[in-house]
C-alpha cells in the first residue's frame, strides 16, 4: 500500500491546470503546422498561421492560449494499492481553485439556473477509475464551452450500423460549421449506454493525434470519418479549406442488444489537456 | 477583397463600404458583452434606463477575457460563439450598434436586422486569445462588475484584425458544408 498525501495532489493539480492552458500539446502543434503545409485556401492558411503564432505567443507571454480556460475535467486512474491521505476529490478541487486563481485563468463555472459564477472554476468534473497498481494518474482537460455546445449524443437503432454513425457524425460537424472553432478534433463514443457513450467520446479526445485506435478495423473507421469530415470543406474557422478536422478518435464499449448509443464530442483546435503521474 | 482601417465609433458610411470577406483593422474604443451582460442590457432597455456606453456607432465584442496578469492590461481575449447573443442583437443594432465581433454563425433574424439597420458582423479568430490580446491597449470595467469575466469592459484597441462575415448587403463569408 502506497500512501499519497492530498496536499501533494493539490500542488500537482494547481501546476497542471496552468500548464495545460499555456502550452499546447506537441502533437496538436505538429498537426497545425502540417495542416498549414497542406492547406490551399488563402483564408484557411491565414487562420492556421494565426493559430501557430498564438501558441508561440502564449508560451512567450504566459497568457492562456484561449480566454475560455474551460470547465476542468479530470479522468483519474487510481491504483488499487494507493491510499490517499485526505479526500481525493477535495484535493483535486483545491488544486483547480489554486491554479485558476494564481495562473490568472478565467473562472467559467456557474449555477445552471441563476447563472451565478462560483468564482473559482470549481466544481471540477472528476471521473475516477480504479486500476491495478500503486500509481495515481490524473488526466486533465480544459474544455471550452463553444465546442462542448456543438457536441451531441443519440441512440441509434442497431440496424443503422456504421453507416448511421457516419451520417450522424457528418451532419453534426456540418451543422456545427464555424461555431466550435475548426479545425476540430472529434471524439466518438460508441456503445455503452446513454450516459456512458459521451464519457467514451471524451476519453477518446485524450489520445494523441498521431495515434489511431489499436484495433485496425476501428482505426480504418477513424480514417474514413476523418477524410469524410475534411471533404465537407468547412475549413479553418469555417472560412473554407481542406482542414476541418485534425483527428477522429473512436472509443467503443459493448452495449445492450437493443441499442447503439453514439456520442460526438467536439474539441476545438485549442485541445488543451495534460496528465500527471503521482 | 479589400482591407479597411476603421476607427470607432463607426458610421453608416464606414459599414456600407464593407463586403463579406474584406479585412478590417479596427482601432478605437469597443465594448465587451457576452451572455449575462446582454441580458442586463436588454433589461435596461426595457426599463427605459440608460445604457452603460454610447450605443450610436458602437462596436460590441463578444468576449469574456481572462484576468490581467501583473504588467498586462488584459489577459487572453478572443471571441466567444455569437449565436448565443442572437436573441439580443437585433434590438442593439436597431438602437445604433454598427458592428458586433464574435465567431460562428448568426441567425436569419440577426442577418436581416443587419440589412435593415445597416450594420455588420465581424469575425475574429477563435482560439487566438493570446494573439488578439496584443491589440488591446487599455481595458476597464464600466458596468456589472459582479459578472466577473462577463462584466462590460471598454477596450481601447489598435489595428484589431477582423474579417467581415456578414455585410449590410446580405452576403456571408462562411462556406456551406458539402454534405
Amino acid at each position: 500500500m502506497r500512501i499519497i498525501d492530498a496536499k501533494i495532489i493539490t500542488e500537482s493539480i494547481a501546476k497542471l491546470v496552468v500548464e495545460a492552458n499555456l502550452y499546447l500539446p506537441e502533437d496538436v502543434k505538429q498537426a497545425l503546422e502540417s495542416a498549414l503545409r497542406q492547406e490551399t485556401s488563402q483564408c484557411g492558411r491565414e487562420i492556421l498561421s494565426q493559430l501557430i503564432e498564438n501558441y508561440k505567443l502564449a508560451e512567450q507571454t504566459g497568457l492562456p492560449l484561449c480566454q475560455d480556460t474551460g470547465l476542468a475535467i479530470f479522468f483519474v486512474e487510481l491504483g488499487a494499492e494507493v491510499k490517499v491521505n485526505g479526500n481525493l476529490m477535495e484535493a483535486i478541487n483545491a488544486g483547480v481553485r489554486q491554479g485558476y486563481e494564481q495562473g490568472f485563468l478565467r473562472k467559467s463555472v456557474c449555477d445552471p439556473f441563476t447563472r451565478k459564477n462560483t468564482g473559482d472554476n470549481t466544481p471540477a468534473l472528476i471521473h475516477v477509475d480504479l486500476v491495478p497498481g500503486e500509481q495515481l494518474k490524473i488526466k486533465f482537460m480544459a474544455k471550452g464551452g463553444g465546442s462542448e455546445n456543438m457536441s451531441r449524443v443519440t441512440m441509434l437503432a442497431p440496424a443503422q450500423g456504421f453507416a448511421g454513425i457516419k451520417e450522424f457524425v457528418l451532419k453534426r460537424v456540418a451543422e456545427a460549421g464555424p461555431n466550435p472553432c475548426p479545425p476540430i478534433i472529434v471524439g466518438v463514443g460508441i456503445g455503452g449506454s446513454f450516459d456512458y457513450a459521451p464519457i467514451l467520446a471524451k476519453k477518446a479526445l485524450f489520445r494523441r493525434l498521431d495515434r489511431f485506435h489499436p484495433d485496425p478495423d476501428i482505426a480504418e473507421k477513424e480514417a474514413e470519418l476523418l477524410q469524410a469530415i475534411n471533404e465537407l470543406g468547412i475549413g479553418p474557422m469555417g472560412l473554407g479549406g481542406k482542414t476541418t478536422c485534425l483527428g477522429v478518435k473512436i472509443e467503443i464499449h459493448p452495449c445492450h442488444i437493443a441499442s447503439l448509443p453514439l456520442a460526438v464530442n467536439i474539441q476545438c483546435h485549442s485541445a488543451r489537456h495534460k496528465e500527471v503521474i503521482i | 477583397m479589400s482591407e479597411h482601417r476603421l476607427q470607432t465609433p463607426l458610421t453608416e458610411e464606414d459599414v456600407l463600404q464593407l463586403k463579406a470577406g474584406d479585412k478590417v483593422l479596427l482601432s478605437g474604443l469597443i465594448y465587451t458583452a457576452r451572455d449575462a451582460a446582454h441580458q442586463r442590457l436588454i433589461q435596461a432597455i426595457e426599463q427605459g434606463k440608460e445604457l452603460p456606453f454610447p450605443v450610436q456607432g458602437a462596436v460590441i465584442y463578444y468576449v469574456g477575457p481572462t484576468p490581467a496578469p501583473p504588467g498586462k492590461v488584459i489577459g487572453s481575449a478572443g471571441p466567444t460563439t455569437s449565436y448565443r447573443m442572437d436573441k439580443y442583437a437585433p434590438k442593439l443594432y436597431e438602437l445604433g450598434v454598427k458592428a458586433t465581433i464574435g465567431k460562428g454563425k448568426r441567425s436569419e433574424d440577426v442577418k436581416k436586422s443587419m440589412q435593415v439597420y445597416k450594420a455588420v458582423y465581424l469575425g475574429a479568430t477563435g482560439g487566438a486569445g493570446a494573439l488578439l490580446s496584443s491589440c488591446i491597449k487599455q481595458a476597464k470595467v464600466i458596468a456589472y462588475p459582479e459578472l466577473g469575466p462577463e462584466a462590460i469592459r471598454v477596450l481601447q484597441v489598435q489595428d484589431f484584425p477582423l474579417l467581415v462575415i456578414n455585410d449590410v448587403f446580405g452576403h456571408e463569408l462562411y462556406v456551406q458544408p458539402k454534405i
